[in-house]
């Protein structure tokens, strides 16, 4: 059976806000999404709505994951039922040592009916499969002895991120510009990375500006985002096209869209300035 | 909810307190409830004490009863005539774990410690209530000159030892639960480690309360001459009753020039205990003391571990932990004080609420004239994880000279909705995801700790945080 993410008519709001107004989007178990669109477009909503963040109230519409409620899911279920995300800004966890962070998420995303207190993955087997993940990462095994995101530097927070993404194998992963911040070699090791890891082997829906992070992960589709809304979708001649050519023709071809889009981008720039 | 519904029973202080639960003993000898001269003379008559320390133990029990109960830290309501001040539970202390009461054993085998005892190096005394029941000396030990024996054992054979330092580092002016300790004091632990001699593995001592309304007093002297190193570490867990009970313990320690002193503890108390502690160090010349110290548990903890630094190039160092839930309140802290010049302390303290508990870090760092160019740096977080439970700072800072550094940090921090979704998003549930963040607030104390107590501090983090999300 193929595994199915499906979004109907998704609304989301922050607060009263409304953010998302009406997003329908099918991935299917396998296949390359890319969803670009310009700042505060609702992006990185469509991602946290997926992944359950308590801030973003699901207004109507529905997630369902092969048929199954996924908005009826706390986020730990919803992780435990093969949905990730990859987070623009992961949280510190200071004292939390990586290798404990990650052996105990993989425990509980592996054997998804563990009850808490039950045995975690055997250290051995557990160390082994890490350090081979890391090496095939190219990342220093240093690394699993740090405190999880606590000092990292951007392009440190967006490793570990994917290598997140390399242990616990999820079904479908939303990936939230895992390229920004990144230098250009940076960004094409991330590439080779998902496109390792996640190409053709899961849902991936990648969140980005630019084209160098679709270079070894060419889009079956891609989504452009504006005011809340997919309003065009193509291949991936449209990744290549606005990452040129930027987004003047879509703020043109959908001038209500744009004006949501600018009217939420002037509600955010009051809100940070009070 | 109605009115006339039957309140719900509080369970939930008991079910966290794992080592809630007793064994009868058959005591050989319980003194009467209460605290007066007969019974300050009974305790020293059985002990067949030499006159000096009865006659400290009578003129503590005159300060004892001279000083009023502190009101400041917590709230103090204890009936001091309503408490057991001693009680023996074998007639001789045993020589190997095969002396030990099979009672006792039993015991031990509910708190686990037969596993850690195999472990357990041969510097290991466990004290079950008032006296050392077991106890064994590494010959080797023996042979470099180390004394590790029971505080009671010493008194009789290096009087010449307790008469000088015994009761010297905290007089039983200094406060009324040091006095009241002074005046019926039992058991606790002797150290003498020679001049040169460093023990590379660490001394411990277990201990626990078990019997109803019982006091424990137990007292303990550390001696750690010139050049000398040791590393102390004490670990206990109470079980729980359901009457008031009293632990105040004097530790004292003296480190003299280019010796150092670690003294760790870990202490899960039963949540109707009062912990009233005294800890003081001197610190001679170049040398180190530090205190690491764990809180958990008990109604109210009262704890200041200190260290004089009393000649040039001391080092104090105090690192604390303080855990506090429903009906608990950890008033800990620490107090350097520098007494010389060039010497440099550090105060780390950590502490955590939660289900209405109270923490509150209560520190002194006082600089004497004539200290300049001393160092002090005081760092405190606390972790508050609901709304109910609270967290105070009070920091008391003297300092008497110009040319000194003095650094003190202190930070409040909730556990964050988006460091909880993180964790979420990766499968964890809410309560493994607290669970981990308070672990890893506390993590730069632990790894300090000897690995079976780093896991036994993890391991007592985990069932207090059980329940705790909901």
């Amino acid at each position: 059976m193929t595994h199915v993410l499906k979004i109907e008519d998704l609304h989301v709001s922050v607060g009263d806000k409304p953010i998302l107004r009406g997003v329908n989007l099918t991935l299917n178990h396998g296949e390359t999404h890319a969803l670009m669109g310009p700042n505060g477009s609702g992006k990185s909503t469509l991602g946290l709505a997926i992944m359950g963040h308590p801030g973003y109230e699901v207004t109507s519409g529905s997630i369902t994951l092969d048929g199954k409620d996924v908005l009826e899911m706390a986020p730990d279920e919803r992780a435990r039922a093969g949905i990730f995300m990859a987070f623009q800004r992961p949280m510190a966890i200071p004292g939390v040592k990586m290798a404990d962070f990650l052996r105990h998420a993989t425990t509980n995303v592996r054997r998804p009916d563990r009850k808490e207190g039950e045995e975690l993955i055997p250290m051995r087997e557990f160390r082994k499969e890490l350090r081979e993940k890391m090496e095939h990462l190219r990342m220093d095994s240093e690394f699993a002895r740090r405190y999880v995101n606590d000092g990292f530097s951007g392009g440190e927070m967006k490793r570990a991120e994917i290598l997140q993404l390399a242990m616990l194998q999820p079904k479908f992963a939303v990936l939230d510009e895992t390229d920004s911040g990144l230098d250009a070699d940076a960004v094409r090791l991330a590439s080779e990375s998902i496109a390792d890891i996640g190409h053709q082997k899961m849902g991936l829906l990648i969140i980005t500006h630019h084209d160098k992070l679709l270079e070894h992960n060419p889009p079956d589709f891609t989504h452009v985002m504006l005011g809340g809304r997919l309003v065009e979708t193509g291949g991936k001649e449209l990744a290549e096209e606005l990452h040129q050519h930027g987004y003047d023709r879509i703020r043109k071809a959908y001038p209500d869209a744009e004006a949501l889009n600018q009217k939420l981008l002037a509600e955010d720039a009051e809100e940070a300035l009070a | 909810m109605s009115t006339d519904a039957p309140a719900e029973p509080k369970t939930e202080i008991g079910e966290i307190n794992k080592y809630n639960f007793r064994t009868e003993t058959t005591g050989v000898f319980k003194a009467k409830k209460g605290v007066n001269r007969e019974v300050v003379n009974q305790i020293s008559d059985i002990k067949n004490e030499p006159d000096w320390m009865r006659e400290f133990r009578l003129r503590s029990l005159d300060i004892f009863e001279s000083k009023p109960t502190p009101k400041w830290g917590g709230a103090i309501d204890i009936d001091f005539q309503d408490i057991f001040y001693y009680l023996k539970p074998t007639d001789h202390q045993g020589k190997t774990w095969d002396d030990v009461p099979q009672e006792i054993k039993d015991t031990f085998d509910k708190l686990g410690i037969p596993e850690a005892e195999k472990k357990f190096l041969a510097g290991v005394k466990a004290q079950f209530e008032s006296e050392v029941v077991y106890g064994s000396l590494e010959e080797d030990l023996a042979k470099k000159g180390v004394i590790f024996t029971d505080t009671d054992t010493a008194v009789r054979e290096h009087p010449e030892l307790l008469r000088e330092y015994f009761g010297k580092i905290i007089p039983p002016e200094d406060n009324k639960f040091a006095a009241l300790n002074s005046a019926v004091w039992s058991g606790g632990s002797f150290i003498y480690i020679p001049k040169g001699v460093s023990i590379d593995f660490p001394l411990q001592a277990y201990f626990r309360i078990n019997a109803e309304s019982m006091g424990q007093f137990e007292r303990t002297l550390i001696l750690v001459d010139e050049g000398a190193n040791v590393h102390y570490v004490e670990g206990c867990t109470a079980p729980m009753y359901s009457t008031e009970s009293l632990h105040s313990a004097v530790v004292e320690v003296v480190v003299k020039r280019n010796a150092r002193c670690r003294y760790t503890t870990i202490q899960n108390w039963a949540n109707n205990i009062y912990n009233l502690v005294t800890k003081r160090a001197y610190a001679y010349g170049d040398a180190t003391m530090e205190w690491v110290d764990g809180n958990l548990g008990s109604k109210l903890t009262m704890k200041y571990p200190a260290v004089h630094m009393m000649e040039p190039g001391a080092r104090g160092e105090i690192l604390s932990i303080a855990f506090s839930s429903a009906g608990q309140h950890q008033d800990a802290g620490a107090k350097l004080v520098h007494e010389a010049p060039n010497t440099t302390g550090q105060i780390i303290s950590k502490s955590i609420s939660k289900n209405g508990g109270r923490s509150s870090y209560r520190g002194l760092v006082s600089v004497h004239p004539g200290a300049h160019n001393s160092k002090n740096n005081v760092v405190c977080d606390a972790l508050i994880l609901d709304a109910e439970s609270r967290s105070d700072t009070y920091p008391y800072i003297e300092v008497s000279e110009q040319d000194v550094q003095i650094g003190h940090e202190a930070s409040v921090s909730r556990i964050g909705e988006e460091q909880m979704f993180y964790l979420l998003s990766r499968g964890l549930t809410e309560q493994e995801a607290s669970t981990m963040i308070v672990n890893g607030f506390i993590e730069p104390l632990v790894k300090e700790l000897p690995m079976e107590y780093a896991i036994e501090m993890n391991r007592l983090i985990q069932l207090q945080m059980e329940g705790s999300v909901g």
